[in-house]
């Protein structure tokens, strides 16, 4: 079982990623769950998003979990939040910023013991760039794809392209290349 | 004629989009709603359906519940397939009209989107407005997950219509942890599904200008007794045919559904009873503690709640030579009494050989998480029942609950 925790704040597509991130992993065979906790959340507040994935059928309905990958998708949750809640030896982080990792974690005393599983890549700069918006939840998933090896790169996107079938070819074309820069540039 | 809409072998759905596909393959002729968290999404995919050419039915926008299902009542008796989608508030609003629906035995589908009653309010999912229908006359079947968000209700179509049957069918699935929560679905083939429904046949339709009929007349005390009990007839009677459309939904795809599910009941010593989502946390909760320390412990899930299944849940406990303690969760407000799965569970089992414990717990109330380590505590509590011969607690309890203790009445059986 893999389980992510995605920080974001509502308006930023986390459950859509998380939703989108479902669908290409179901694709392959493997069983998932892609949920969000928000009551009546307005756009901007702070919430999180879900994923679990599994060879077998996943009957656990229990919010909290344990994540092996924590997706910290908007800068400032990184300092608000509390990112590293219900970490385990093995979490990894991957955290929007424009911050090197080095500075990142000198502000965060959590993540100072956490060094080698902290990954960083600046979502919001890529996604300026590419999509023309901040929009960091399709660029997030490329860095996961570096972080955790869990398929090719040219897999995920041609997989990411069917679930994105719906929109305009521009929007499409932005977001693979928004997925294909954090690729390369998570460190 | 609708357009084609084109599915995957799998897709990855949450309960509502999967239920708002259900209505959608069964070809509903009208479905007339007022949208309210968190089932808005099953009338909104619907609507949209509709304006996009893949349903060839109409959309009726009303001004609340109450006039969504009135809207149904009227479509109903005119003779057509009728659906709409509600919860909480929604469906409290909606009560007059659901013992209407019942009472002129018009065979609608009702999703309900289960969510707490305020006050105080909370869009978030328990089992009180589920609890609220439950002396509707209507039938009652429970989703646990998506896939059975989107099996159930073809199946609610197909046992609300038999000629024997004819009485309304609500399909519930939990608030949030089922409607929000995208997870693999496996549809059928659009026509696959239809066939399976079946064409609608109106009974005694209104719009039968050469038979014409009265649809809800008044009765008073000389004949309003016999309609009632005929209906109450109807409920019990429709066991066998929810039964025999269950058996083939498994013949049809291979999904199989009980009016009781049970698991791992063969050699449970204890076994919790629980509806909804929580069905399977607590299925995961009791394999990890056989693993862990050998307590055998089985679960009983009335997919069925209304006619309640007396007969399976007997059954259930007979079945079980060890079974010793059994505790009954339930996750709405009991006000002033124990829980609905409690009274209905201890009934049942009063005249059984086995007679095990029975104790209480509410849970989970306004959408309180449901945790694993929770469901195993509650597990190894009845063990210790089991092992001292009575109910060790106060029968009734609280789960999850923040600050002082909560429990009400102590065991007279010693």
């Amino acid at each position: 079982m893999v389980e992510i925790r995605w920080h974001s704040r509502a308006g930023q597509g986390a459950v859509t990623g998380a939703k989108g991130l479902g669908s290409v992993v179901a694709t392959t065979g493997k069983q998932v769950q892609a949920y969000a906790l928000y009551g009546s959340a307005k756009r901007g507040a702070a919430m999180n998003a879900y994923n679990r994935i599994d060879d077998n059928p996943i009957t656990n309905h229990e919010t909290k979990m344990y994540p092996d990958f924590v997706f910290v998708i908007d800068p400032a949750l990184a300092f608000t939040d509390d990112i590293t809640k219900n970490d385990k030896p093995e979490t990894k982080y991957i955290i929007t910023t424009h911050l090197s990792k080095d500075e990142l974690i000198a502000k965060i005393p959590a993540l100072q013991d956490k060094v080698e599983r902290t990954f960083v890549v600046d979502c919001m700069q890529i996604s300026l760039d590419t999509i023309g918006r901040t929009m960091p939840n399709t660029p997030v998933l490329g860095a996961f794809m570096k972080v955790s090896k869990l398929y090719e790169l040219d897999f995920f996107l041609d997989n990411m392209k069917k679930v994105l079938s719906k929109f305009p070819q521009k929007i499409i074309d932005a977001n693979m290349a928004a997925i294909t820069r954090a690729y390369n540039e998570v460190k | 004629m609708a357009e084609k809409f084109e599915l995957n072998e799998v897709e990855v759905w949450d309960g509502n989009y999967a239920t708002s596909q259900a209505l959608r393959q069964a070809q509903v002729d009208v479905v007339a709603a007022y949208p309210i968290t968190p089932s808005t999404p099953i009338v909104e995919n619907y609507g949209s359906y509709v304006a996009n050419g893949f349903v060839d039915g109409e959309f009726v926008m009303v001004e609340s519940e109450h006039a969504a299902m009135s809207g149904c009542i009227g479509a109903a008796a005119a003779g057509g397939r009728v659906a709409t989608a509600t919860s909480s508030q929604g469906f409290a609003l909606m009560v007059e009209t659901l013992y209407q629906a019942s009472g002129m035995r018009l065979p609608i589908v009702l999703t309900v989107v289960n969510r707490a009653l305020a006050s105080p309010l909370n869009v978030r999912g328990d089992h009180s407005d589920m609890y609220l229908g439950r002396d509707s006359g209507w039938i009652q079947l429970d989703a646990f997950n998506s896939q059975e968000a989107y099996d159930l209700p073809l199946c609610a179509f197909k046992i609300g219509e038999d000629m024997s049957v004819r009485l309304p069918v609500m399909v519930h699935q939990d608030g949030f942890t089922t409607s929000h929560k995208a997870q693999n679905v496996y549809p059928l083939d659009n026509d696959v599904a239809y066939n399976f429904v079946g064409d609608y046949v109106p009974v005694d339709e209104m719009l039968d200008f050469t038979r014409p009929v009265t649809h809800g007349a008044q009765t008073e005390e000389d004949w309003h007794y016999e309609h009632k009990a005929k209906q109450h007839k109807a409920l019990m009677d429709s066991r066998p045919v929810i039964d025999r459309v269950l058996a083939e939904f498994k013949e049809l795809t291979g999904r199989e559904y009980k009016r009781v599910e049970t698991y791992m009941m063969e050699d449970a010593q204890i076994a919790l009873v629980i509806l909804g989502s929580s069905v399977e946390t607590a299925i995961l909760a009791a394999k990890q503690l056989r693993e862990e320390e050998g307590l055998k412990v089985g679960i009983i899930a009335p997919r069925c709640i209304r006619p309640f299944p007396y007969d399976l849940i007997r059954d259930a406990i007979d079945n079980s030579s060890n079974l010793k303690a059994i505790c009954c969760m339930d996750k709405s407000a009991p006000g002033g009494a124990m829980g609905m799965l409690f009274n209905e569970v201890s009934s049942a089992a009063y005249t059984t050989n086995t007679r095990p414990l029975i104790s209480n717990y509410i849970y989970g109330l306004g959408g309180r998480d449901f945790a694993i380590d929770e469901a195993k505590r509650i597990m190894k509590e009845q063990k210790a029942h089991a092992d001292a011969g009575h109910i060790t607690t106060n029968i009734q309890q609280f789960s999850g609950l923040r600050g002082p203790k909560l429990g009400f009445y102590e065991t007279r059986r010693s």
